[in-house]
């Protein structure tokens, strides 16, 4: 029981234009049977301020992440975590969040290999949301639990981890969408955010710059198809269908939205995110980094 | 573990008066308590709102905070601070420190235990790496009463 594409012109210019659903068409469709809305956010409180009516918490660092080991929940915890959502897995999951849906992007990726078919952004996020007006409420939802199976985790097709970058390099494009700054190895850390213990800063050789928010329009919307492919493909960094792409940040949140529009909005097929990222790579013992401007190559 | 009954009994009343009342409530409720205390965060007084330099930015936290410690005249230390309404977290961190360091003397702050924030039992509710971001405000916040004591045993 899929919910249905947004019709919206510029979400059909997209390659799977099934992905991304608009404010207006979210408002229309906000408590249809089928689609739960998640709110995923960097603020730990933001959801409990006001929230889309009917939407349910999922955090990426209190839920998503092991407490104990650096990995993803395991397979029956997800399971668990979704079904106390309300989430069965033929459900329509419609993700938003704060900062242009940094977050909630990265929600979209992990539950994209944990192997949940129907997952969508509304694209703008919360702020959009917000900015027209429309409804929040403070009542939290308390659904019928879901039903969810026990998920398996694809952690080959869109997932990479260090020693398959490590190959990677000098075979095809990777993609550092971190800030300039943190890509020449000025800084270790985002600007404005906190230090969080890298020992070297740079790039992995071989990668191209292209900070994240690039992708996002003034409204916090993804830019449309022809604008990413400037920015992507021909005319700018020159990827193309045929490549092996991994993308890449500190933790891998912000590489979750580039690879969202990488994958699912120009229709690339073949994207790993590298969620290890510079927390791993910065830290990592003789792997190859280079620092400055130059994207280097593998010696 | 640092949390000894020694140091609690330690703390600053107020201090202690907030984590009690967060350890009083199970898990879930601590966020909403958190909440709470964002919607408290005072507003800056005229002075600082008209010379936002005057505040120290906080790098530890993810949102624009900015706080500063002032002594008084009267020798007492109050905290000035402001986060915007989409970080209320932050904000709510920020209150928790303004709330429990109002009127007390700079001894008492600086004896405040650099680790407080992880005392209030949100570790799991909030993460460790977002409870970072309160251990910022508190550190500055006594290098910053340090400063004006040098400076004004300096001016005496």
């Amino acid at each position: 029981m899929t919910a249905p594409i947004d019709t919206d012109p510029r979400i059909q210019e997209y390659a799977h234009p099934e992905r991304l659903v608009t404010t207006a068409w979210l408002a229309e469709h906000l408590g249809d049977e089928g689609i739960v809305v998640v709110e995923s956010d960097e603020d730990v409180l933001l959801y409990e301020t006001g929230h889309i009516p009917g939407a349910v918490k999922i955090d990426w660092h209190t839920d998503l992440n092991d407490p104990t080991v650096r990995e993803y929940i395991p397979g029956d915890e997800f399971a668990a975590l979704l079904s106390s959502k309300g989430i069965s897995k033929d459900t329509t999951i419609i993700l938003y969040g704060d900062k242009n849906n940094w977050w909630a992007a990265y929600a979209a990726w992990v539950f994209t290999i944990y192997g949940h078919e129907d997952v969508r952004l509304l694209d703008g996020g919360r702020g959009k949301w917000i900015a027209e007006g429309r409804e929040l409420t403070t009542e939290v939802p308390n659904p019928a639990s879901g039903n969810y199976p026990v998920a398996e985790r694809d952690d080959v097709t869109f997932r990479i981890f260090k020693e398959g970058v490590l190959e990677h390099i000098g075979r095809g494009p990777l993609v550092d969408i971190r800030s300039f700054p943190e890509y020449t190895g000025e800084r270790l850390h985002i600007p404005d955010y906190p230090e969080e213990g890298v020992l070297r800063g740079g790039h992995i050789p071989t990668a191209a710059n292209v900070p994240w928010a690039t992708a996002v329009a003034e409204d916090g919307t993804y830019k449309t198809r022809a604008e990413l492919e400037a920015i992507y493909q021909e005319g700018g960094l020159g990827l193309t269908a045929d490549d092996n792409i991994v993308t890449y940040c500190r933790i891998g949140e912000r590489s979750s939205h580039t690879w969202f529009a990488l994958h699912f909005l120009l229709g690339l097929e073949n994207v790993k995110n590298y969620d290890g990222s510079w927390t791993e790579w910065g830290n990592a013992v003789r792997v190859p980094i280079v620092k400055g401007e130059e994207a280097g190559a593998l010696v | 573990m640092t949390t000894t009954g020694q140091q609690i009994e330690d703390l600053p009343s107020t201090l202690g008066e907030i984590r009690e009342e967060f350890l009083a409530v199970p898990e879930r409720e601590r966020l909403q308590l958190l909440l709470e205390f964002s919607r408290e965060l005072p507003d800056l007084p005229p002075r600082y709102q008209h010379a936002p330099g005057l505040l120290e930015r906080v790098e530890e936290c993810q949102s624009p905070v900015r706080a500063f410690a002032e002594v008084g005249t009267d020798g007492t230390v109050n905290l000035y601070a402001t986060a915007p309404e989409e970080a209320p977290t932050t904000r709510g961190f920020a209150s928790i420190l303004v709330q429990g360091i109002a009127g007390l003397s700079p001894d008492e702050v600086l004896a405040i235990p650099d680790d407080y924030p992880t005392w209030l039992g949100l570790d799991r509710a909030v993460s460790p790496l977002r409870l970072r971001g309160m251990a910022g405000i508190l550190q500055r916040t006594k290098r910053q009463i340090r400063e004006q004591l040098i400076a004004n045993s300096a001016a005496t």
